[in-house]
């Protein structure tokens, strides 16, 4: 589906080599001999279990679902098409961008599973640890390596993380998942302080570059924001560090009850000063051993794979006129790159009625196109289901939106309330209690008008269809979580969330709305916000100011009875 | 019936298991960690290999001193779920610098004892199906290691320096 006019560029990103190569395809081989047995019937599906899930393959509602890692949310065109290949081959055409920045495809049947994962394997991609009770897909910033907030790209690090935690013998049988985040500004665009692990790149009081280190936040039904565990980790200890953490973790999690297994459960019951002082005793320890040392060289080479592409100088700053639509989409869409004539360039996943996340082989090939074309052969994954081409020229924006309003994923609304995170739901998920997709749908239908849009602003709405809260709805500005009544479907309201650095958690309004009622109360939340706001305050803002009272007033009014 | 593995081969199991109300017999004997604790003088002055056997909740830590007592410790994996046997290994190796037997006991998977040999785990208890052949298997799955561990293995950042 190439289309023969572009040349296919290769961005810079890290590389397998040969060690990589061979690591991955004895994996693939290793895991087609476990379906094997599981076809077989030697393994029972309870055994193939936690096997099939350390390789990303869920069995949902309908069929296996395969989680394809995107480490740290970067993707080269040439693996773009791969996606799309597999997807028309092997799926139904379309794919699922998740809040995990991975891809998921739907309808798997196991018996492909081994053919996908060598396609994959060309293409320096695997489905390793992107399921299961072990170190998960490591996420960092989308606008790592592009934006000049950063003190440096974030992914060099994740890398490390990344290789460290393939398979590390210790931690393949967790109590429980543990996902990292990698990000290196205040700004926080990962969703960090709601990760398991957080590592944020920092400078100390004498200019040193280092590692601050968070743990214990996340989602799901006990929802918790990260703690402070060391303040500053000096770069070569940086995996010594992760291990102790880890280490204390495996050792000392409960075992007994899965829903108080995480590691935000273990911090917060023997509390965060305790934490630090086990992992302190272990960090002391691994250090000394020496063994897990991270070389300057070794740093350096790695971050090689991601340096700046060349930048063109000498292009004007000034951004291109090309009428209002365009105007509109770069007041949104586009943020500040670190090179003068250059964009950030968000395309939202999100058009109104699309279902968020999801994108068909066909607009995956010409988003490969369009990277290839216009961002050095490159694009990034957001947990917020959207994709970024994160170094194109000003003057090709004009270019690049008239072929994103072809595919219809041109709309203007990067940050604004029809820029929904929802996950895959009762539509998709054997966990779910509830629909996500049509809610999204709807909700997004309500609020299409872009200047109703725009005059509301930043308002971040998050959806998830059961209490596990793969939709984030915690952290939502206006969080919609799905419950499950009698057989009946509800949502019940959760406001005032956050996801960024100034990190918080939601507030449950109360008793759930049904299918048909719960976008009008989200717009009666919303009139509140908008009848109330001072200022230049966000709807978070004015939540923040007011308090949960007026909006909840508001929410019930036409249904209490 | 089980049979042991130990340094890649079959090997015969020396030890006795004793339950918690049973007479002592002669020759080396496995005991819990609260059969320890209680005739721990008694155990120590016959003079015979003993080894002990801890469940996945029981940290080797709290043996103290006593550790390097034990010609052996079995770890016992209750369901091949449950992966503290894994950190619990890896200490006995590196921080209490044992270096008497580690054995896999109870619920483990074929697909898990490459793992285990990373951490420091030398000898298994293993169902009758499973044969020396597929040990060895599960070793070479995986050519290389991203990451230190008990085994000394060269990780592949030290392979990529030597080339």
């Amino acid at each position: 589906m190439l289309n023969p006019l572009v040349k296919q560029v290769d961005p810079n990103m890290y590389r397998y080599d040969e060690f990589d190569a061979q690591f991955v395809s004895e994996r693939v081989e290793q895991f087609a001999g476990q379906v094997a047995r599981r076809l077989s019937g030697e393994l029972t599906e309870d055994q193939f279990k936690p096997l099939r899930l350390m390789n990303g393959l869920y069995l949902q509602l309908h069929a296996y679902m395969l989680r394809i890692a995107v480490p740290y949310g970067t993707l080269s065109s040439r693996q773009m098409r791969k996606l799309a290949h597999i997807t028309r081959t092997y799926d139904k055409d379309f794919g699922h961008f998740t809040t995990r920045t991975n891809l998921q495809l739907n309808w798997i049947k196991l018996v492909d599973v081994p053919a996908i994962l060598r396609e994959l394997a060309d293409v320096e991609m695997h489905c390793i640890q992107t399921s299961g009770n072990c170190v998960r897909n490591v996420t960092a910033d989308q606008f790592a390596g592009a934006t000049d907030e950063e003190i440096e790209d974030p992914r060099p690090l994740a890398e490390i993380i990344r290789q460290w935690s393939s398979l590390h013998p210790e931690f393949v049988f967790l109590a429980r998942k543990f996902k990292i985040a990698v990000g290196a500004c205040e700004k926080d665009r990962a969703a960090m302080l709601y990760h398991d692990m957080a590592v944020q790149i920092v400078k100390n009081a004498e200019g040193r570059i280092g590692y601050k280190v968070m743990a214990g936040g996340g989602m799901g039904r006990t929802p918790y924001i990260a703690h402070v565990m060391r303040e500053f980790v000096e770069r070569e200890d940086i995996l010594a560090y992760l291990e102790a953490v880890l280490r204390v973790y495996n050792q000392d999690s409960r075992r007994d009850n899965i829903h108080k297994q995480r590691i935000k459960i273990l911090i917060n019951t023997i509390g965060p000063e305790e934490m630090r002082k086990r992992v302190a005793r272990e960090f002391d320890e691994i250090k000394r051993a020496g063994t897990l040392q991270l070389p300057q060289d070794e740093l350096d080479r790695i971050t090689a794979y991601f340096a700046p592409p060349k930048f063109e100088t000498g292009l004007s700053d000034e951004m291109p006129e090309a009428g209002a639509d365009f105007a509109n989409w770069v007041s949104t869409n586009v943020s500040k790159h670190r090179a003068p004539g250059y964009a950030i360039a968000t395309i939202t996943l999100k058009t109104p009625g699309q279902v968020p996340g999801d994108a068909t082989s066909a607009q995956m090939d010409t988003i490969a196109d369009l990277m290839d074309q216009f961002s050095v052969g490159e694009v990034r994954v957001t947990h917020e289901q959207n994709l970024v081409l994160p170094h194109v020229r000003k003057k090709d924006l004009p270019a690049i939106y008239a072929k994103l309003k072809e595919l219809d994923f041109a709309a203007p609304n990067a940050g604004l309330i029809t820029d929904i995170i929802a996950c895959p739901g009762l539509d998709y998920c054997d966990l779910a209690n509830a629909r996500s997709i049509p809610i999204a749908q709807s909700i997004a239908k309500k609020f299409e008008n872009l200047s109703r849009q725009q005059n509301i602003g930043e308002l971040k709405i998050k959806i998830s269809g059961c209490i596990n809260a793969c939709g984030h709805h915690h952290a939502g500005h206006i969080g919609i979580l799905g419950v499950d009544k009698k057989g009946v479907e509800f949502y019940q309201l959760v406001l005032g969330g956050s996801g960024a650095e100034d990190a918080s958690i939601g507030e449950i309004m109360g008793p759930g709305f049904g299918e048909h009622e719960i976008a009008d109360a989200v717009e009666r939340v919303v009139n509140v916000y908008l009848a109330q706001r001072k200022d230049g305050e966000r709807f978070l803002d004015t939540y923040r100011r007011l308090g949960m009272a007026p909006f909840k007033d508001a929410a019930y009014g036409k249904v209490a009875a | 019936m089980t049979k042991l593995i130990k340094s890649g081969a079959y090997a015969q199991d020396a030890y006795a298991p004793v339950a918690d109300d049973a007479a002592l017999p002669d020759g080396p004997v496995l005991v819990s960690l609260a059969r320890f604790n209680k005739d721990r003088d008694t155990l120590l002055a016959r003079n015979t290999p003993v080894g002990i056997r801890l469940q996945s909740s029981e940290n080797p830590e709290t043996l103290g001193k006593d550790v390097h007592h034990f010609a052996l410790i079995a770890l016992e994996f209750p369901k091949f779920r449950d992966g503290r046997a894994f950190s619990w290994a890896r200490i006995l190796r590196t921080r209490l610098g044992f270096t008497g037997e580690i054995r896999a006991v109870g619920d483990f998977l074929y697909d898990q004892v490459n793992y285990q040999h990373r951490v420091g785990f030398d000898a298994w208890e293993v169902p009758d199906n499973f044969t020396v052949e597929m040990f060895h298997r599960a070793l070479t799955e995986m050519t290389n290691v991203y990451q230190p561990s008990s085994d000394g293995k060269k990780t592949i950042r030290e392979l990529r320096a030597a080339r």
